[in-house]
């Protein structure tokens, strides 16, 4: 039986490499976002993928209106719902540091909206007792640096609703995977200074889906980068903050 | 849109393109840039895809569109790799009319060098199988052309190196793919001579030799002769391929001295028996040999390397033939990746590579020598009549452009209407100047 995946975010690149792997399986897709008209160009790429079928949804994390008409085709769905959550923003620090009324509008697209939307739909996925949550959170999330820590405290507080949510949803059968990517090639970094270790988005991509295969909890990806945040994680604080990276 | 100021190559690796790069996800993005020329996978070698100015990735545009199962025709977003067309439709029975040698190169990049491969003898180039092309000009706005709006253009665009515009997206028709597999005859070819007869006497649907360029004396252009034909039989099971494996490091300098590489030639073209081998093959890995190593480039380490690629025209041909490869052979400077073959007269558009003919095409790795000898070779495709592929090159001159390219001058006054002020420029352009504006 084919199952259905609501993606939060489909313009993301990470979002369009895993949407096509769901899509190859024959699997249905909800493809969710601002830019309607080109989600519509991928719909078509991913019916011809063999995704049976994918359909296109206005999703904007400001506007909690636009996730009604996707929480209603989530419940109309048959077989196994999955949500796999990409959307995110992440102004420049500076351009927060200079109007911190942007503080808001980074929590709600990395975090709240993503929480309100999920618990939304958990008890209809509870009801069915299985299916998957995606939550692409970042490495960003596990220690607060100089260079963005209003995005990375967006993504903590999404990391920590996810491990609650997964203490919830695993009562039911239902897998919630936190995803921690480091540098990804997407528009998020194209151009950015200071990138290394870049993963193309289809890596990423295909990680998530072992992931998914062994019901794992937090992955990173790529792997190495649980080394990387464990050693950024335990520097002691008295030196970290004195850090420039 | 961010631009992405890190430097970038071709295959070759040897020039780079300084202008950086902007690469938009979106259609939308396309309206809301300053435009360049196109960027695609960068798999030509030279600087056909480098500009010193910003340029316009188009990796990230590649979905497809709309397929018609009855006919075959496929519309699709040019940063599409071609291999995706391969795996998606293969299985279904329809793969595109020409595969090049690599499955990465986009279908803009595809259109854009009017690509030949395995079968060009018989099926032409792929800007044959082209039916129209969303095209965005100088002015930005994305407008189709095909052989009934703008003929002129779309004709230039085939083949046309980008310099017409930016390819969004293109309706091409595919050819029937009866399997996933093919019967494959592999023979040795003892010299140049025996090679071309064989490949005049060739009926088969496709055709390709390696060519060891290394060998001298009686052994001047042996090879081995691939043929192909679609296995009859009922394709088994169809697995995906392997995920490709990467190349983790630039090879050191010694990998690909001329010692080794007349060893490893010796023992390349003695693997086949001399009674031939009739392997069958998945068609991805008898179309794209080497797409499963990832940047493979960088076994020629990081100095990079040059492809010469002439074809000559037939009657000629085994007498070029013959003087190119007694001077490669002398030389000890070839590396293992040679090709010959046997092209139609199939071309699409006024800068298209394809003549009938003898196409070859032998790797150099870029150490002293190297580029004189190219530029040797180059001298003598002018000298037969013949050119050298613009998608591969890095070193052919301003004045060697119109003796190869007898439609230049047509293809300069679509330009001058076109783009005027030269948005689309890339360096191949400004090296041969093809805009002939100098
Ligand atoms: C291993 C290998 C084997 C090969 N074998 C063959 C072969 O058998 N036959 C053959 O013909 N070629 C062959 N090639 C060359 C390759 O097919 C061509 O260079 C092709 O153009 C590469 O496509 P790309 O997407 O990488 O384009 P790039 O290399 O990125 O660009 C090539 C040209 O296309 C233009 N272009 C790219 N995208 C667009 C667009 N959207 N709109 C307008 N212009 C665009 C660029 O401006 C540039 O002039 C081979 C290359 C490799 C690496
Ligand atoms: N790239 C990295 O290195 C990296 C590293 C760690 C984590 N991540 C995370 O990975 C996820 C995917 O990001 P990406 O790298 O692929 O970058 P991206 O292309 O910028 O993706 C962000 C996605 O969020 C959507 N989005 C932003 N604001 C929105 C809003 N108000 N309403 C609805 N959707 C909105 C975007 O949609 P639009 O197209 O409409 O803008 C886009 O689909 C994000 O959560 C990001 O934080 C990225």
């Amino acid at each position: 039986m084919n199952e259905t995946w609501i993606i939060l975010g489909a313009s993301s690149a990470m979002a369009r490499a895993f949407a096509r792997d769901m899509a190859t399986q024959g699997d249905a897709l909800l493809l969710c976002g601002r830019d309607t008209a080109d989600l519509e160009r991928d719909a078509a790429d991913m019916a011809l993928r063999g995704a049976a079928p994918a359909r296109v949804f206005a999703f904007d994390t400001r506007d909690p209106e636009s996730f009604m008409p996707i929480l209603e085709a989530g419940r109309a769905s048959k077989g196994v719902l999955n949500v796999a959550v990409f959307a995110g923003s992440m102004p420049e620090q500076a351009d927060i540091d200079a109007d911190p009324s942007l503080v808001a509008g980074v929590v709600t697209d990395n975090f709240t909206a993503a929480a309100a939307f999920l618990m939304a739909i958990a008890p209809e996925m509870e009801a069915r007792g299985a299916g998957v949550v995606v939550g692409i959170g970042s490495v960003a999330g596990d220690r607060g640096r100089l260079g963005n820590y209003v995005y990375g405290a967006a993504k903590a507080g999404f990391h920590t609703f996810l491990s609650g949510f997964r203490n919830r949803m695993g009562r039911s059968g239902v897998q919630v995977l936190t995803v921690k990517p480091g540098f990804v090639d997407t528009s998020m970094t194209w151009g950015l200074e200071g990138m290394f270790l870049v993963a193309s988005p289809s890596d990423v991509a295909a990680d998530i889906r072992r992931a998914i295969k062994k019901r794992r909890n937090v992955i990173y990806t790529p792997w190495f980068w649980i080394g990387i945040m464990t050693i950024i994680r335990t520097i002691p604080e008295r030196i970290f903050k004195k850090l420039q990276i | 849109m961010p631009l992405n100021t890190e430097p970038y190559t071709g295959w070759g690796r040897v020039l780079t393109g300084t202008g950086g790069r902007l690469r938009p996800e979106k259609t939308a993005g396309l309206k809301h840039i300053d435009l360049g020329p196109a960027v695609g996978a960068l798999r030509s070698y030279g600087d056909a895809a480098l500009n010193e100015k910003p340029s316009v990735d188009m990796t990230r545009l590649d979905r497809m569109l709309a397929f018609d199962a009855e006919t075959g025709v496929l519309e699709a977003e040019a940063g599409v790799p071609l291999t995706t067309l391969l795996d998606t439709f293969g299985p279904r029975g329809w793969m595109p009319a020409v595969v090049p040698g690599t499955g990465y190169a986009t279908l803009g990049g595809a259109i854009a060098a009017d690509v030949h491969g395995k079968n060009h003898h018989a099926a032409g180039s792929f800007g044959q199988h082209v039916l129209s092309v969303r095209l965005i000009g100088a002015d930005g706005v994305a407008r189709e052309v095909s052989e009934t709006a703008e003929p002129d253009v779309f004709r230039a665009t085939l083949g046309g190196m980008g310099l017409t515009g930016i390819i969004e997206s293109a309706r091409i028709q595919m050819m029937a793919c009866p399997s996933m597999l093919v019967d494959v005859h592999e023979r040795r070819m003892p010299n140049l001579a025996a090679y071309m007869e064989a490949f005049e006497d060739s009926t088969a649907t496709f055709s390709v030799g390696w060519i060891d360029a290394t060998g001298t004396g009686a052994k001047l252009g042996r090879g081995i002769l691939e043929e192909a034909e679609f296995a009859t039989r009922e394709t088994p099971f169809w697995k995906p391929r392997k995920p490709p494996k990467p190349v983790p490091f630039n090879a050191p300098g010694f990998a690909l001295a001329a010692p080794v590489v007349r060893t490893f030639n010796q023992l390349y073209y003695s693997r086949i028996s001399t009674t031939g081998r009739k392997p069958t093959k998945p068609i991805a890995a008898f179309f794209h040999p080497l797409d499963g190593l990832i940047g493979w480039n960088k076994l020629y380490g990081k100095r990079g390397f040059h492809q010469f690629q002439c074809v000559l025209p037939t009657e000629s041909a085994a007498l070029t033939l013959d003087a190119m490869l007694r001077e490669i052979g002398q030389s000890g400077l070839a590396a293992p990746l040679a090709v010959l073959k046997k092209m139609g007269p199939g071309r699409a558009g006024p800068l298209s590579f394809p003549m009938a003919g003898y196409t070859l095409a032998v790797d150099f790795t870029n150490r002293p020598g190297a580029a004189p000898l190219v530029n040797r070779l180059i001298a003598q495709t002018v000298d037969a009549g013949g050119r050298i592929y613009l998608a591969k090159d890095s070193l052919a001159e301003a004045q060697q452009m119109a003796a190869m390219y007898p439609e230049l001058e047509g293809f300069r006054a679509t330009l001058r209407a076109l783009d005027p002020a030269g948005l689309f420029e890339t360096d191949l352009a400004r090296r041969l100047n093809i805009r002939g504006m100098q």
